[in-house]
Order: structure tokens, then sequence, then C-alpha cells
């Protein structure tokens, strides 16, 4: 017998909104975070856009006590601690005071952190003045740096750590906190995942002529998913954050319940069949989606709607195909689908996190958010299911069912099903 | 100028306090970690602070015998003695 999980908190600080509520007005309207970036532009990138969090002093000054903010220079720190401390006052649980929180734990990814510290760390050190460091450079560029310190503002005492595997990081982070839950080791988990932006993060991808060159002018239009234009993913950063814990627990404390994690796989195309570093093999991702569906006990027919990973690539027509063998429905049964990827971009190692907190989102509230610059629709995507499928309007429906799934470099698949709450 | 130089360090000081330790507590005698509270990590910190504030270097030594306020001031004045001649 495995514990139930379900959702009873959530907190994000995304490119085009920085709290639940400002994120769902942005999603449902199609308000896009890309903006044009100087310092790209200085730095002679190709694609001088990206998705960047708008958080000023005084929204830092909410999250971070003066003492915390000494010598603070890491956005995945201050992305990752407004998303993961809203997602624990969201669900009203109080903060441990002397005794540790045994029951509570922490899976907190990031695919780096603190990447200016570490620049101004590195500076200092090939400066030979490595003891003007001061003690918070270990800290802000650990990787755990994030989870250690959600840990210690909330006195976590069950397993604190943070999962690092490209893309799927902040999906894998749910999924991994969620088997921890009905595996019976945790009551509760505050799970998510953080990513920084900027040059040093970007620039590498921006090396591989991955991400689109020609929007410059016109930030907004640059991210197409599913669009026969387009042209590359746009860079994003931000966070996303739950806390999951077990139906027992939230209803004990009458706690407001946004969905259940119904199930959900992680696995990996081995970088064999066709998969590699950087692509995907489609045997595995259909075998992740079908596991993710036998978990949760549901078939395709019963999913209402999929948030893809959908980067805007020339992939995402062999996503949507995955989709359509893994769920084994034809085109016009095949359930609505949707990228948030238009507006917010891809925020690496958050695009799990925030996309699955817009995920649930739309179970939570009765809609399906809209596609933004997904016309024209690829043409392998028309043949593929109905056009209807891929809505350009916000639709207010109540979805029971979402299957959300991330995809990413090294081969790796993460699916999460999630469904709205029924006793 | 000691009275100066004490009011300047409180104040760097008092960034490092915990929550619940006030300021009015920092004393001549007060032990910073022990009776302050200060995390020992903090103390790199403070050192770093005091270097800018007084514009001073400090070597190992000075920082292994920092323990109480007072020797913070002992310190910043020797070498502030020093820097000058």
């Amino acid at each position: 017998m495995r514990n139930r999980v379900v959702i009873t908190g959530m907190g994000v600080c995304a490119p085009n909104g920085v709290g639940l509520k400002a994120f769902d007005e942005a999603l449902a309207e199609g308000q896009s975070g890309i903006r044009f970036s100087e310092e790209l532009e200085k730095l002679n990138f190709g694609c001088q856009i990206g998705g960047t969090p708008q958080v000023n002093q005084e929204l830092t000054d909410r999250y971070f006590s003066q003492l915390e903010q000494k010598g603070l220079n890491s956005t995945g720190m201050i992305y990752g601690v407004i998303a993961a401390t809203d997602a624990w006052e969201d669900a009203g649980l109080p903060p441990a005071n002397d005794e540790p929180l045994w029951n509570t734990g922490i899976i907190f990814g990031t695919g780096i952190l603190g990447v200016d510290k570490f620049r101004e760390s590195i500076y200092r050190v090939d400066e030979g003045n490595v003891r003007r460091l001061g003690s918070t450079a270990v800290i802000q560029t650990m990787a755990s740096g994030i989870s250690a310190f959600l840990g210690g503002r909330f006195g976590c005492g069950n397993q604190v750590t943070t999962n690092s595997s490209a893309c799927i990081t902040g999906t894998e982070a749910i999924i991994m906190g969620a088997e921890r839950i009905r595996n019976g080791l945790a009551d509760s988990m505050l799970v998510g995942s953080t990513s920084e932006g900027g040059p040093y993060v970007w620039g590498g991808f921006d090396a591989m002529r991955i991400l689109p060159r020609n929007y410059n002018d016109s930030p907004e239009q640059a991210s197409r998913p599913m669009s026969a234009e387009a042209a590359g993913f746009v860079p994003g950063s931000g966070a996303g954050a739950f806390l999951i814990e077990s139906l027992e627990s939230a209803l004990s404390r009458n706690a407001v319940i946004y969905a259940e994690i119904a199930g959900g796989h992680i696995n990996n195309g081995g970088q064999r069949e066709g998969g590699s570093m950087t692509a995907p093999n489609s045997n595995a991702v259909q075998r992740c989606i079908r596991m993710a569906l036998e978990d949760a006990g549901v078939n395709g027919s019963q999913i209402s709607a999929i948030n893809g990973h959908l980067t805007a690539t020339a992939k995402d027509s062999t996503e949507i195909s995955n989709w359509k063998q893994a769920l084994e429905l034809e085109g016009g049964d095949f359930p609505l689908i949707n990228s948030f990827k238009g507006s917010i971009g891809h925020c690496l190692a958050a695009a799990g996190s925030i996309e699955s907190v817009g995920t649930v989102l739309q179970l939570h509230h009765g809609r399906i958010y809209k596609n933004v610059n997904a016309e024209p629709l690829h043409p392998e995507i028309k043949e593929l299911i109905d056009t209807t499928k891929v809505p350009v309007e916000t639709r207010y429906v109540q979805p029971e069912i979402i299957a959300k799934a991330s995809f990413g470099f090294g081969d790796v698949n993460a699916c999460v099903i999630f469904k709205k709450y029924n006793p | 100028m000691d009275q100066q130089h004490l009011d300047r360090l409180k104040k760097i000081i008092a960034v490092y306090l915990p929550e619940d330790v006030d300021q009015g507590a920092i004393t001549l005698t007060s032990d910073l970690t022990s009776e302050l509270n200060i995390n020992s990590s903090h103390l790199v910190d403070i050192i770093l602070d005091v270097e800018d504030a007084f514009d001073i270097t400090l070597e190992n030594d000075d920082m292994d015998n920092m323990k109480t306020v007072e020797d913070a001031l002992r310190i910043i004045k020797k070498k502030r003695a020093e820097s000058t001649e």
C-alpha cells in the first residue's frame, strides 16, 4: 500500500510573472517574459534576448534579511528562495522550532548555481587574493547551496538534497519527492528547481547555434514552439516550487489541495537508437510516457491535456509523434497540448518546475493556457494531430488529468501525471 | 577617536548578530562568538568589513587574536598607527 501524494503549496518566479497570481494571469493572456538584453548585445551574442524574472530590491528584501543579502550574488539562490518560500507559506506549514522536522525533506534541483559569485571568486583567486572571498563563496556556488539554504530556513530534518539532470531537473525533483512520500520515507517534501540565466549560463547554447538569432528586434515573437517558423529555443531562467505531502498529512491539517500527483516515470535513452547527448531516443521517450501512465493507473484516452517539453526546435514534431504513439491515440482524439515556452522561453533546469506550476494552475483554475507564437503550425504537426488540439486562445475548460513531460541533454526523460484531486 | 572606531565597529558587527541578540548587547568586553552568538563562519566577513572600513590589512595572527570587541579595537588602532608611520 503506497501513500497518495498531493500538492498543497506552490510558488513560482518566472520571466513573465513572480507569484502564482501574476503567473496565472500572464499565461492566460499570453504575456511574454522574453526581453532584449543590452548585456548580451555588448558581448556579441547571436541571440541577444532571454527570459529573466523581474526581481527588484524591494522583492529581494521581502525574502532575504540584510545579513542574508551580504555578498549575495547568485540569482539562482534568489529565484529559488522566492519560489520555495512562497510554496512553503502557501501550504501553511509552520517552520521548525528547536527540533528539526524529521518527516519533511527537500529535493531542489539546479543545473549550476552562483555563476556570478563563482566569477567574482575566480577573479579574486587569480589576483592572489583568496583571503578576500569571505564566507559566502562556498555556500552560493555549491550546487546544493539552494537546498541547504532552504533546509536551514524551514528546519527540515528529512533528506535535503539537490538533483541535477539538465532540462528535466525540475520534473525529476517532483517525481523523486513524490516517490519518497509514496514509500513512507517522508510525510512532506519541498520540491522544485532553480536556474540562473545571463551570458555565462546561456553562452554555451549560443555557441552551439541553437538559439534564435533573427529576433533581437522582436523578442516577444522569438520563441515559437510547434510553429513552422520555430528557430531554436529562447533561453530563460527562474524557479518553481511545490510543497507536496501525503494525502493523510494534507487532510489532517485541512490543507487546500491543488492536485494529486498520480504517478510519474524517469528514464534515459542510453544515447542509443538515435539518441545522443543532445537528441532524444524516441523509444525511450515513448516508454517514459507509457510507464508514467501505467504508474498513475490511467490510459491515454483519459488524458485531458499535455504540457509538452516543446522547446521550439525541429524536434517539436518528433515530440508530438512520440506523445501520439505513447498515448495510442488518433489525431482527432489527441488531447489539447500546449507549451509555455512561447512566453517564458526555455528555463533550463527550472523549466520542469515552472511549467509544472503552470500545469497544476490549469487543473486548479479550470483552463488550458494558450500557445503563444504557435502559428503557423508546423506542417508535420498538422499531419499528426488536428490543428484545434493546439489552442491559440486560452480555453476555460475543466481538465481532469494533465501529463507533463521534460526531456534533456544526456538523453534524460521525465513524465509526471497530475490529476484533479477526488477523495 | 576610540569612540568613533567603536561606533563604526559596532555598526559592522550589528549586521552579523543573530535575530535574538540586540545591538545593545555589544559592549567592549563582548566575546563575538560565545557572547554575541555570531556564527563563526561570519568572523571572516567581519574581518573583511573591518579591513574595508578602516583601510587596513589584517594578518592571520590578528584574526586569531580578535576574540572580543576590545581586541578588535586594539588591533585596528595598532594597524592604523602602522599604516600612517
